[in-house]
This record gives structure tokens, sequence and C-alpha cells, in this order.
């Protein structure tokens, strides 16, 4: 009989990885740490084009582009004289499940119909799972979603019990699980039961399916200002949503477009903690996933990440939760928009960002996504305030995750917190360092450059450092 | 909320996935006090079933599980909550902050 402990389960996690995914990843695991990134995307067997329009047959994409007349013209108000960049939004939430994620959803599950799977698992507590479950719907494929939802007196936030919600919609089997990383043995479980794909966030089709979301950008501020935009910002969690837009925008040569990532700031609160979960009024987007995953992006249920955000991300920035809310405020109340929490938290800091801008330079903020009940500011703030968090105007530099949620008494007091990028880079260059023996060659010190967007020299200079 | 369930019924049932013991090490402390559990739903099996009895279950694609039969088509229970005074306000001083653009 087969041994299904914890340990013997976790110990077949190659094997089981390997049947569940239909790509062979061997020739990218040869080395502990250097691999061709590249060659790993080129897995993906269809142009750009073919991938656009697989995404027209799964009614994905190809969303408006709005711009927020409003929300620039108070940012000029508060901004010096010439400052204050145009202010735009990729209205995601048009896609069928309601957010970018169908994106990644359509061509994964193309790809898992096409090798033959008759069914689909996913471990997410996020709208990807709605967005696998919606797009599984259309394929007929058989769905799992795998979600944390629970602390262990069985209580969930409004915001994951609605994504769980969305799942059942669309006919999936959703098993909910109480707070713990062992998510990821249930997880290979059900992988190894049913035989299933697993539709991972981080294979290469997951990414190569955002990818024409920085193309649409480039295409529709073409049209609308003659030029591609001088900054994309993305909200950063897992890195897939920042990589495979950085790459839709490089793939049409928006090379001097600035890719920012945006993460709210829950530090302090541990992320497989039964007693924090239910203290996180963001359940995706912020910095429990976003730091770790840029500074260490094999941490994932696939052999190699194809969501890699240090070879693309500029600049990384913060942003409190009371700053989110309050820009969901303004975004319904001065542009007409009722949209979910996830991309406005890059609103939030595209709203600042302008101001240090010129007025003729643009932003685009990537995404929206749906509104639905459990979303909203409304049911997140009760829950938190039901829970004893001290909500109250304030200067969001005062809020403590866990403890506070401070909204701004004035839009003047948004500010921008910038994560130390060469922290996160010559993190990650010690730990791949950690993973291979010294000294290292050439062809790794390479790999790492490109994986940090460091000189050689620099990786040497960390390497010596050691 | 209802006790009885018969075959058929869409139920929820709840199983431990991992005791205490059998969850590893590196979890903080408050996460390895109490179980790895699980819910899941779907259409009844059993014939009769009262909250608390081991039931069968058909999930939603088909396939068999079983455990503690915890509810009868549970509420889903989230909302949209309730207005948040400090959020409207905001949303006032905004408004009044644009008409005063406006003018000047």
């Amino acid at each position: 009989m087969t041994d299904n402990s914890y340990a013997a389960v976790m110990a077949r996690k190659a094997e089981i990885m390997l049947s569940s995914l239909g790509l062979d990843y061997t020739p990218f695991m040869q080395d502990p740490v250097a691999f061709d990134y590249e060659a790993m995307m080129g897995l993906v067997p269809y142009t750009l084009d073919q991938v656009r329009e697989i995404q027209v047959q799964s009614a994905v994409g190809k969303t408006a582009l709005i711009e927020l007349r409003q929300l620039t013209r108070l940012a000029r108000k508060l901004a010096p004289k010439g400052k204050g960049a145009r202010i735009f939004v990729k209205d995601e939430a048009a896609n069928p499940s309601g957010s970018y994620k169908a994106r990644r959803a359509a061509l994964s599950l193309h790809h898992a119909k096409a090798a033959g799977f008759k069914g689909v698992v996913s471990a997410t507590s996020g709208n990807y799972g709605a967005a696998v479950a919606s797009q599984a719907a259309k394929r007929d494929l058989d769905c799992i979603v795998v979600q944390e939802v629970f602390d262990s007196h069985g209580i969930g936030q409004p915001e994951i019990l609605e994504k769980g919600r969305a799942c059942e919609i669309y006919g999936a089997e959703v098993m909910q699980l109480s707070v713990g990383p062992e998510l990821f043995y249930s997880f290979l479980r059900v992988l190894e039961d049913t035989g299933y794909f697993n539709a991972s966030l981080y294979t290469p089709f997951a990414i190569a399916g955002v990818e024409p979301l920085g193309v649409e950008i480039v295409e529709q501020m073409q049209a609308v200002t003659g030029g591609a935009p001088d900054a994309v910002i993305c909200t950063h969690a897992g890195g897939g949503n920042l990589t495979g837009t950085a790459r839709g925008l490089r793939k049409v040569g928006a090379l001097d477009t600035q890719v920012i990532g945006a993460s709210v700031d829950l530090t302090g609160l541990h992320m497989a903690s039964d007693r924090d979960f239910n203290r996180k009024h963001f359940t995706t987007g912020h910095t429990g996933f976003g730091v770790p995953f840029a500074g260490w992006p094999d941490r994932t249920d696939v052999p190699r990440n194809a969501a890699r955000v240090l070879r693309y991300m500029d600049r990384y920035l913060l942003l409190k939760q009371g700053e989110v809310f309050y820009m969901t405020e303004a975004l319904a109340r001065l542009e007409g928009m009722e949209r979910g929490p996830a991309g406005n938290v890059s609103l939030a800091a595209a709203f600042v960002l302008a101001q240090e801008m010129d007025e003729d330079q643009t932003i685009v903020v990537q995404e929206t996504e749906y509104a639905g009940a459990g979303k909203q500011p409304s049911a997140q703030l009760t829950f938190a305030r039901a829970r004893g968090i001290d909500i109250r105007r304030g200067d969001p530099d005062l809020e403590r995750p866990g403890q506070s949620v401070l909204i701004p008494e004035h839009p003047s007091q948004m500010k921008l917190r910038d994560v130390d990028m060469n922290r996160l880079r010559r993190g990650l260059v010690r730990k791949a360092a950690a993973l291979a023996p010294a000294p290292l060659p050439e062809t790794v010190i390479a790999f790492l450059a490109a994986e940090t967007q460091l000189s050689c020299q620099d990786v040497r200079d960390v390497l010596s450092s050691l | 909320m209802t006790e009885q369930a018969q075959a058929g019924d869409w139920v929820q049932i709840h199983r431990i996935v991992l005791t205490p013991e059998q969850r590893p090490a590196n979890l903080p402390d408050e996460t390895r006090a109490v179980p790895l559990e699980m819910r899941t739903k779907g259409w009844l099996i059993t014939k009769a079933a009262t909250l608390g009895d081991e039931v069968t279950i058909r999930t939603a694609i088909g396939r068999e599980m079983t455990g503690r039969l915890i509810a009868v088509n549970p509420a889903y229970g989230h909302d949209f909550g309730q207005a948040v005074p400090e959020l409207l306000a905001a949303g006032d001083d905004l408004v009044a902050l644009m008409r005063d653009a406006k003018e000047s």
C-alpha cells in the first residue's frame, strides 16, 4: 500500500510533479542553480500571435484601457508644477472570471487539454482558482482547487470565502484547508490520486499567458499617446504578473518602459501562523509572498519557476493597507469604478508615483479585478474591526500590520516606500552560492547577473564578500 | 440548522488531514499545536445521516470522499459587511477637494 505520510509524499514530490505537468524539466535541472531560462520559456510551442489567438478563443484579454482623468487631476493638484503623469488602468476585471488570472489559466488549460489530461488541479487561495475553474468549465475538464481558507476556529476571511464560492460556481471541487504550508502535501496527494494536470501558476504556460497583457498595453497606449507608457505598475505576489507583463512589453520593443512592482506591507505577520492568518486584510499582493518570491523564485509547485521578477523589476514599492483601501474609495468616488483589491495596490502606487513624474509622462496600472461580496473594503474592514483591529483616519506610516489600519486624512499623506532592490539582488546571489560548490563557474555568474540585472562584476563582488 | 441529511443532499464534510504530531516541525508553534483540517462539499451518498456521522459524498467532479458530516447546504456566509464611516468620510473629503480644485 502507498505510504501517504507527510514525509513519504514529500519524498515523491519530483516524480509527482513531473508526471502532472506534461513538460520535461530535466534539461533545466542539471545544475543546482543555473539553467537556460529562455529555453525553458521556449517549451511553450506557440508564437505570441498564437497565444493571443488561443486567448481570443477563450474569451480572454482585449480588455479596455481606461484613462483615470480625475485621479490624474487630483495627483496634479498635489504635485509640484509641471508634475503629475497621466494614469491609465487596464480593466482586467472584464475577463471571464473577473481578473487577469484568466490569461494564465487559458494557456495552461489549452496545453492540458492538448496533452490529453482529463482534469486539472490548482493550489491557490486567490483569483487564479476561479480562473482555472472557469477555463476548465469551458473545456469540459474536471477541476479541483486546493485552498487555504480557515484558521483552526474554522473562520475564513471574506475575500478567500468569496474566491472559494467563485470556484464552486464554475463546477470545481474545492478542498478548503486550514492554515499551513502542508497545503502542498494535500495538493500532491490530489495530483497522485487523480493523475490530473498541475495547473501551476509558475509554468512557462502560465507566464507566456500574461505576455499579451504587456503587448496590449503598448498597442493601446500607442493609439492614445503615440508611444509606450513611461511606467507600468504590477501588483506583485508570486511574480507571474510582473514577469509576464514585462516580457510582453519587451517583445513589442517597449524597452524604456519602467517596470514597477507594488505590494502591501504586511511585515511582521507570519504566513504559516494560525494566529496571524486572519489579521491580514489582503490575501494576495502582499510582502508575505512578494519579498520571498522576488528574492528566491524556486519555492513553488514546479521544478523551476518561470516567474522571475528580479530579471525585470526596476523598482519595488510598498503600500500600507489603509492607503489601498483609501484608493479603492477614491476610484469609486472620483472615477465611478468599483473594483477589487488586487489592482488597487498598484493604483495607490501609481497615484503617488505620478506626482514625481512629469505631466507629459504616462503610467499604466496593468490590472483591475472584480468586486463581489467579500472583496470590498466594507467586508474586509468589518471583519477586521470585529477582530479588534484599530481602524481610523491617520498617518498611514504609523500603521502596524495585524494591529491597525490607518486611512489617510489627506491624499498628500500617501507616499512611496522603496524596497532596497540591491539587497534583494545580493540576497539571491548569496542563496545561490550556498547551493553550489565554489568557485562558481563563469556560466553560473552570467546566469546570476541575468537573474538580478546586476553586472557580472557585481555578482563576483557579492561572492567574494561571503 | 438542519441536523439530518438524506442521500442526494448537498452537504459539507470535515476531515483531519494531519494530526499535530504528523505535521512538520518547522511550523510556528500555534500552527503546530492544531491539526491540518479539510472541509469540502458534495452530494451525500450515505442513505441517511445526522451531523457528526462519518459519511461518503460525491464531489462536484464525481470523486468519492469520506468525512464527518458538519453541515447540510451551508451558507457561504461572506457578505459586504457594514459601511466604513471612515472611508465614506474620506470619499466625501476627496470629492470636496476636487471641487475646490475646479474653482481655483
